[in-house]
């Protein structure tokens, strides 16, 4: 086992997989109604194609890429457009102008989805990105970048890397798919793989996914250009900087892509969704999700249609809310989103919803810096670790330039200066602050 | 949609928060009371060897520390925070670090200046320049000589109240030179704490165990108390190979005096100390050149004090200039 490099820091924490980790992937119940963002995906918004009483079928185009770096949006229900209207994003924004359909409650899809698809063997690279293109796939991790446009580097591209580490608490989901669908997740991967001309492969998985290593193992026997790399379950392992930093021992340059040393790395969801694209010819209208925490009565896997709504995916299949539910996340504890109301839906980079309890959320009282050091120690960032607290002390000047030179610029947010800090300061949320100073100069 | 409209109602009132939304379980407070604990070893040491004059000096010192920190917090209007422990170790570590016969008022003082000057007129935790039970140390030996100089012979037994005062063996060491300290102090003495001292440094082996607890809990690193230890003792052999007549031996070195309590809880001091690998060796070296030079060449017996507190005024610039060059490469 070749596990050497490794990237400095990063933290060892109660994973708090154990509710979901064994449960197998549930459909969820049909959603009544869908609300779907015209913006999922970094780029431009998609341009709407239907207006209110469309009707649209399941897998339907009902937005269309308006720009190189955009995607598509897909009806994930058949029924009636009944509005078009700015509704609440998990993104936090609330200006995003989203699609909502009622059901009709048939499922009729359109008629070319469901038929089989092509035999990948037979595609070129280009119609493998076309394919992946029209079926508005983006980075299932929770980035959301559009996979056609990390497909097509202006550079040769060495090492494919297949980002299995799930390394966020409570998410369970790629484990799952990994667990469940390893010929989808593998073949996925080869078609992604295909489409950017890649030679070669490797699938990181964390040592603690004992089933999804396994299932994976036996899926790429055969295959010599994919090797299995098992790694040390360490957050932030599957940040994708710190995945590469641990499988090659190289660093991507400050402020640059993967693509720039000649690697792409891509999510365990986001191969399965390439490999559901092109096999059988279905966009991406429904994921995996985790629903999990300890305000959810029945904590599961589901694979959940894009813009059903939280609170009617959480009543409708996991039993409603167990107390009173104190914090909605969607993604994970380290770097999800808090949502202000539960009527956000879920989107194509949606990984998990975790329900916190009233009684789990600190306080957000914080002391004063002891000057410990332990959020450099933790920091995951390579060559250099970063300065959390004097990043920290200098936003509380207001002295934004100068937190430049403590590393601002490199910090991927991945929370483990934050969860490790004594005293409790909001690291992360000022290091937010003063990259979006510093954005507005 | 009945029970939408339930699911809508009991998520009223979330709580939105910047990521992450889980936290750690370490605490400052913690941090603070494991430290303590660990030089729980050095004080029964203390009081074992220095009766209940040790002990009162530690008791006095450490209210002392505490009901300042209160009091200041108070008078400031300010939350009092002597809870988390910090007023406390001060208060510890500045008994330690005093002879056992100091009269008792001249204790009481040191937790005054030590929380005053050394810590509350900063500003409080984590806002001191220096480390503050050290301050509080250094202002009782210049004002108070006399008294911080008189040293009692360790005489083992709770209530053993004879105190016979006598020097200690650096103090032997500056006054007669290497040939008589080392005959008059054995280093095993030396290495259990059956030696004359200040209450908290006789005993190098009470000292190395908690240091090896603080260690195991990651609550000091040990780039600079390593350094810090090596540098005095290589600085030393080089002296002692050409003069042993006049210059100890660097066992001698490490195992008396305040090396040991100085550089595995005073210059780890996570306030008062530079923060990253590269600074805190910096630190180490420069704590342990000033020692090894004011113990040799200076005009008192023991250097770890000054030569810390020095130190600590270099924080700054060695964080400055230790500092990686972070950089957005195009």
């Amino acid at each position: 086992m070749k596990g050497f490099f490794g990237f400095p820091g990063g933290v060892h924490f109660p994973q708090r997989k154990e509710a979901t980790r064994n449960k197998r992937i549930e459909s969820a119940h049909l959603p009544q109604q869908v609300v779907i963002p015209l913006s999922q995906h970094v780029g431009a918004p998609a341009e709407p194609l239907v207006s209110t009483g469309s009707q649209v079928k399941t897998g339907e185009v009902i937005g269309r890429a308006t720009a190189n770096i955009s995607a598509p949006v897909h009806s994930s229900i058949s029924g009636e457009v009944i509005k078009i209207k700015a509704f609440p994003h998990p993104s936090g924004l609330n200006n995003i102008s989203s699609i909502v359909i009622k059901s009709d409650g048939k499922d009729e899809w359109v008629s070319e989805v469901k038929a089989s698809g092509q035999k990948p063997n037979n595609l070129t690279s280009e119609k493998i990105k076309e394919i992946i293109k029209e079926a508005g796939i983006v980075g299932l991790g929770g980035a959301q970048f559009p996979t056609h446009v990390k497909l097509s580097p202006p550079k040769n591209i060495d090492i494919y890397i297949l980002n299995g580490a799930e390394c966020e608490p409570y998410l369970t989901c790629d484990e799952r798919l990994m667990v469940e669908n390893p010929k989808g997740v593998v073949e996925g991967f080869q078609l992604l793989m295909k489409a950017a001309n890649v030679k070669r492969g490797y699938i990181g998985i964390e040592d603690d996914k004992l089933e999804a290593i396994r299932a994976i193992k036996e899926e790429i026997k055969e295959l010599l250009n994919l090797e299995l790399r098992v790694i040390k379950a360490k957050y932030p392992q599957g940040g994708e900087r710190q995945l590469i930093k641990t499988l090659l021992g190289k660093d991507v340059p400050s402020g640059g892509l993967p693509f720039e040393i000649g690697v792409l790395v891509s999510n365990v969801g986001t191969a399965f969704a390439v490999w559901e694209a092109v096999e059988r010819r279905k966009p991406l209208i429904e994921r995996v999700i985790t629903v999990t925490g300890s305000g959810i009565m029945e904590p599961k896997n589901l694979r959940v249609r894009i813009g059903t709504l939280i609170c009617n995916l959480i009543d409708e299949n996991c039993g409603g809310y167990r107390g009173k539910p104190g914090k909605i996340i969607t993604g994970g504890p380290m770097m999800g989103m808090a949502q202000w109301t539960s009527e956000t839906p879920v989107i194509k980079g949606t990984s998990g919803i975790l329900v916190q309890t009233t009684e789990e959320i600190s306080s957000g009282e914080y002391l004063d810096c002891i000057r410990c050091g332990k959020c450099t120690a933790v920091c995951p960032m390579s060559p250099y670790q970063l300065m959390p607290n004097m990043i920290f002390a200098l936003v509380q000047m207001e002295q934004f330039a100068e937190t430049e030179d403590y590393g601002l610029l490199d910090c991927i947010e991945c929370g483990a200066c934050a969860y490790t800090c004594p005293a409790r300061i909001p690291l992360v949320q000022s290091i937010k602050y003063a990259k979006s100073e510093r954005s507005k100069e | 949609m009945q029970r939408v409209k339930e699911a809508k109602n009991s998520s009223k009132n979330l709580v939105v928060s910047v990521s992450p939304h889980l936290r750690g379980k370490m605490t400052t407070m913690r941090i603070m009371w494991e430290t303590i604990l660990s030089l729980s070893p050095a004080v029964i040491v203390g009081i074992y060897i220095f009766g209940v004059a040790a002990l009162s000096v530690i008791l006095t010192v450490t209210i002392s520390a505490i009901l300042t920190e209160a009091l200041i917090q108070k008078s400031c209007r300010k939350k009092v925070t002597i809870n988390d422990g910090s007023a406390a170790l001060t208060g510890i570590l500045l008994s330690l670090t005093l002879p056992p016969g100091v009269p008792l008022w001249l204790a009481g003082v040191g937790g005054v200046i030590a929380i005053s000057l050394g810590k509350q007129v900063f500003g409080g935790l984590g806002k001191n320049p220096f480390n503050p039970a050290l301050v509080g140390r250094a202002v009782l030996l210049i004002s108070f000589p006399e008294q911080m100089t008189t040293w009692r012979k360790p005489a083992p037994g709770i209530f053993n109240i004879d105190a016979v005062s006598t020097a200690t063996p650096l103090g032997i060491l500056k006054e007669e030179g290497a040939s008589i300290a080392e005959v008059e102090v054995s280093l095993l003495d030396a290495f259990l704490g059956n030696i004359s001292g200040s209450i908290g440094e006789v005993s190098a082996i009470a000292l190395i165990a908690g240091a090896t607890f603080l260690l195991i809990r990651g609550h000091i690193s040990a780039e600079i108390p390593i350094s810090f230890v090596a540098t005095v003792m290589l600085f030393t052999i080089p002296f002692w190979l050409h003069n042993p007549e006049n210059y100890a031996s660097p066992v001698f070195h490490l195992l008396t005096g305040g090396l040991l309590l100085g550089a595995f809880f005073m210059a780890t001091d996570m306030v008062t100390t530079p923060l990253l690998r590269k600074g805190k060796l910096i630190f180490g070296i420069g704590c342990g050149l000033l020692t090894a030079l004011i113990r040799l060449f200076g005009g008192i017996p023991e250097g770890v004090l000054f030569s810390i507190l020095i130190m600590n005024g270099t924080t700054p610039l060695i964080d400055r200039y230790t500092r990686p060059r972070y950089g957005r490469k195009k």
